[in-house]
């Protein structure tokens, strides 16, 4: 099979299976949520239920073009998705990612409702607070395995050049590892960073982003996450690509302590959330990047 | 018909000059202003796509221009210069600022003694010097100069109606300025002969001040005189580069400096670069020049003069790459990046959130520059195309939008979508143009950010923060655009004139095309213009990735197509207020049973990224740098 086969395989698996995981992940969250608070919770396929449902009902809007931007949110966040399971280059990964969401942002401020306006406004602060974390992962895996794309990053590991024997990049990257982890709590829409749109009933601004949309217009909003959620576990999937049996069990612990952490916390305010993403973004992102600039010599001696 | 690269060059610096003094005596007409303007326009436009089909590099010789007629330009430039001097010295004086009298004095002194002590060695060999950055800067200066000076025939006459009590019609003064202007844009661009671009810098300089000053009033008086002291300070600068080159080498040429690659001269010059593009610690000057009427913004504090610093800065990179002076270069850059971008933040006066992050994007410029690796030389090249023509459509849309709503506001601007469609539309384009994938400013960030991984990755912290910033203040911007709290407004885009929207819809179709054609503009232009003076290889964003890039422009361009779904399968309900609606999605009865209209305001996060806060840290951060690059260079002799 030659590489170019390989990666629309990929992309098909994406489009196809990368919802259905999601969705099932959803389904796994709320279980798992309702356990720790002492709940039966609903059924693992609920979120499939509540899509389908979402479809049948009828399109209510504020604006008339609202709804247009929330499908070029779902269009970009599967561009996404695609780019980055087909091996692509990261650093378009994370444009493409922002320019996805700032369509749902703007088809927020479009509603032109108080509560949607404050979300998009959240939303915008969380952007911000997670984005230099983003980059320096990105750039921090490219110091580590020289390239930009996915494809060579999972390949970087298992190279068989022994001359050129170097620490696992999980190592070499592991505060740009934990940075990430911290910063999906806001990707993953988790307390204490659920600042723009929660599901959690008790907050003081529910569904400030998604307020004023519904039917098939939240349903897309739905989908997109799942395939968000995907793709942000993907990122943490690089991290260990070489052995997918070690990298799957730690992309659902990650996936579990972000569970853990939603359902421990409580919601912080948007100050928090910024100030805390970049200081981690400061000492994790920035840290480990120095590291590797001077003391690359050092990690490589640890590797042998 | 042969037309030689010669007299291409020629009209581009003489005609301008022309058509200004032309256009000082129009009088109050503004047929014969309009069709002056245009007509020029279209000739300045046309020579300058005309140097595209020319041979270059290649430098223009002396003894092409002919001995005789290159030594009248010089002593002509000369003259010219000490009677400006004379008349920058009258009116300082009058005006009591001693420092700009000093500084002039200063300057004037140097050049007098420097011209008599060499008098008859101070000749080039090469005059002028044509290569693919000169014509790149060129078009920008042709193309987006043109269409903003068209665009200002019709906003003048709509300023100084708005404006008839308080400030004077000097229309054709206005427009002579503005012109000549031009001719010495033309000038710094293509002059090898440092003398010369010297004397061109000068007059942008002076043409800066007095545009600056044209509503007269003591605001505008004192932000144009201080413009004209950071500008002076640069120019000195500038001289005192001229001075030393000419000391170590007998050469008073462009080509030579970058030949020789002396440190002293190269640093002096960069200094200059960053007065003009208004880094930090010199920033001021360009946020008080936000007082002077909207196209003088768009034309010299964004579009081209300020590119002028960040031209010579990026000329300089091949001699500043690796050094440690042009590691400080870049770091001042950096935080100047930084620091803007933040205070942008917490601007809502439309003109300030587009100088601040004109400044931060001339920053990123200063930074490539000062890496000076070929990656980062293309990076630089191309955000100096993209900002030119992003910021320009958006000064030129704020222009309108203020003479319309009468306030330049962002808060004002809510719902602008309904009272200005077509405009707001523009506006979405130009700010897209600025940040967003897959438009070319990002694309230009991006090469940046590969560039400085591969020279110095701490380089990368600052755009990193810096870029999440940036995103925040366009969006909230955008959103205010987009969201209705006056659904029934009425439309004011009546009586905006035939060549405002000539230059409008002009920019906003450059700030797309400029994407979709951005592989062409890199291989054919900005690809041989780094290999010719870098060595290595040039940034490879890699085919496929360009394929991608051009692939999401094909789907945001398809976004307009969404909208013949208009209306259709959706059923329009009020959205909750928080109290019962009165009637509408904008109205609501609150407590008291009082009806009040809904208001959105946006976050501007003052404690965090006000102009108080920041900006001195910054300044003086940077102000520190500086010093060391100087020092540094004094101890390197």
């Amino acid at each position: 099979m030659n590489e170019t086969t390989v990666k629309l395989i990929a992309l098909g698996l994406y489009l196809v299976l990368g919802p259905v995981l999601g969705c099932l992940l959803g389904g796994i969250d709320r279980k798992i949520s309702a356990r720790m608070q002492s709940r039966i919770g609903p059924p693992i396929l609920q979120p499939w239920y509540d899509f389908r449902k979402l479809l049948l009902k009828e399109n209510l809007v504020v604006r008339r073009s609202q709804n247009f931007y929330v499908f070029f949110y779902l269009l970009f966040m599967v561009f996404t998705g695609g780019l980055f399971f087909m091996g692509g280059d990261l650093l378009l990964v994370v444009f493409s990612l922002t320019l996805a969401s700032i369509f749902m942002v703007l088809g927020a401020y479009k509603a032109s409702s108080p509560y949607s306006f404050l979300g998009a406004e959240r939303e915008l602060l969380q952007i911000m607070a997670y984005e230099p974390m983003l980059l320096l992962v990105i750039v921090g895996l490219y110091m580590i395995t020289g390239s930009f794309s996915v494809t060579d990053i999972l390949a970087f590991d298992c190279t068989a050049d022994t001359a050129k024997i170097h620490a696992p990049v999980i190592l070499q990257g592991a505060g740009l590892f934990l940075g990430l982890i911290y910063i999906l709590t806001i990707k993953l829409r988790k307390s204490p960073f659920d600042l723009s749109s929660s599901h959690h009933a008790h907050q003081e601004l529910v569904r400030g982003l998604t307020t004023e949309f519904s039917g098939r217009a939240m349903a897309a909003i739905e989908l997109a996450h799942w395939y968000e959620t995907v793709l942000v576990l993907g990122l943490v999937y690089l991290f260990l690509g070489s052995c997918w049996w070690l990298a799957v069990p730690v992309v659902l612990l990650v996936f579990f302590l972000e569970l853990v952490a939603d359902n421990t916390c409580s919601r912080v305010k948007w100050q928090m959330a910024v100030k805390s993403s970049w200081i981690m973004a400061v000492i994790f992102g920035v840290g480990n990047v120095l590291v590797l600039q001077y003391w690359k010599p050092i990690l490589q001696m640890f590797g042998k | 018909m042969n037309v030689s690269l010669l007299h291409e060059v020629g009209f581009l610096i003489l005609f301008p000059i022309l058509v200004a003094i032309l256009l000082l005596f129009t009088g109050k007409s503004d047929r014969v202003r309009a069709a002056i303007v245009g007509v020029a326009s279209v000739a300045i436009i046309a020579v300058s796509v005309a140097l595209l089909f020319g041979d270059s590099p290649k430098a223009i010789s002396t003894e092409e221009i002919g001995p005789h007629r290159a030594e009248l330009a010089s002593q002509t430039m000369f003259w010219i210069e000490m009677a400006l001097g004379v008349v920058v010295l009258f009116i300082s004086i009058r005006a009591k600022k001693f420092l700009v009298t000093a500084l002039m004095t200063a300057q004037a002194g140097l050049m007098i003694w420097f011209e008599h002590a060499n008098a008859g060695k101070l000749e080039a060999k090469n005059a002028f010097f044509v290569d693919n950055f000169s014509v790149i800067m060129a078009l920008i200066i042709g193309i987006i100069g043109c269409l903003i000076c068209v665009y200002a025939v019709g906003y003048m006459k709509d300023f100084h109606h708005h404006f008839r009590q308080e400030v004077k019609d000097r229309r054709p003064f206005f427009f002579f300025i503005l012109f000549a202007f031009l001719g010495a844009m033309f000038g710094i661009v293509f002059a090898n002969n440092l003398l010369w671009m010297y004397f061109f810098w000068e007059v942008t300089t002076l043409a800066s001040f007095v545009l600056i000053g044209y509503k007269g009033d003591k605001e505008s008086v004192n932000n144009a005189y201080r413009a004209l002291l950071y500008n002076l300070l640069g120019g000195l600068a500038f001289a005192l580069a001229i001075v030393v080159l000419f000391n170590k080498t007998h050469s008073v040429e462009m080509s030579e400096l970058l030949k020789a690659g002396l440190l002293a001269p190269v640093v002096l010059i960069s200094f200059a670069g960053m007065t003009k593009s208004a880094q930090l610690p010199f920033s001021k000057w360009l946020l008080g020049a936000m007082v002077a009427p909207t196209p003088v913004s768009a034309l010299l504090h964004s579009s081209t003069m300020v590119k002028a610093g960040v031209f010579v800065i990026v000329r300089m990179a091949p001699a500043l790459c690796g050094t440690k002076a042009g590691t400080l270069v870049a770091l001042v850059g950096g935080v100047t990046f930084l620091v803007t971008s933040f205070i942008a933040v917490s601007q809502s006066n439309a003109k300030k959130v587009l100088a601040y992050s004109t400044i931060a994007n001339l920053g990123l410029i200063v930074m490539c520059g000062g890496i000076g690796t070929p990656e980062a030389v293309w990076a630089a090249v191309m955000l100096i195309i993209f900002h030119a023509v992003a910021k320009g459509l958006l000064f030129l849309c704020v222009g309108v939008v203020e003479h319309k709503i009468h306030s330049r506001d962002i808060e004002d601007m809510s719902g602008l979508i309904i009272s200005m469609p077509k405009l707001s539309v523009m506006m979405q384009i130009g700010m897209a143009g600025m940040f967003l994938a897959p438009f070319g400013m990002l694309i230009s960030k991006w090469a940046a950010m590969k560039a400085l991984i591969d020279s110095n990755a701490l380089l990368v912290v600052f755009v990193v923060f810096g870029s999440a910033v940036t995103l925040l203040f366009w969006v909230k911007w955008m959103g205010k655009l987009l969201q209705i709290t006056k659904p029934d407004a009425a439309n004011l885009e009546g009586g905006i004139s035939a060549g405002e929207w000539t230059a409008l819809g002009s920019l906003a179709v450059l700030t797309i095309g400029a994407c979709l054609f951005f592989p062409l503009l890199s291989s054919q232009l900005v690809d041989p213009y780094v290999q010719s003076v870098c060595k290595g290889v040039t940034m490879d964003l890699g085919a496929g990735n360009i394929i991608i890039m051009l692939i999401m422009l094909g789907l945001v361009a398809l976004f307009p197509l969404s909208f013949l779904h208009y209306g259709r399968r959706v059923r329009v309900v009020d959205s909750y207020l928080g109290g019962a609606n009165a009637g509408c999605s904008t109205r609501f009865t609150g407590s008291a049973g009082a009806t009040h209209d809904m208001a959105l305001k946006n976050y501007y996060l003052e404690s965090w990224f006000g102009e108080s806060r920041l900006l001195m840290p910054g300044a003086l951060a940077c102000a520190l740098l500086i010093s060391l690059m100087l020092a540094l260079t004094i101890i390197a002799r």
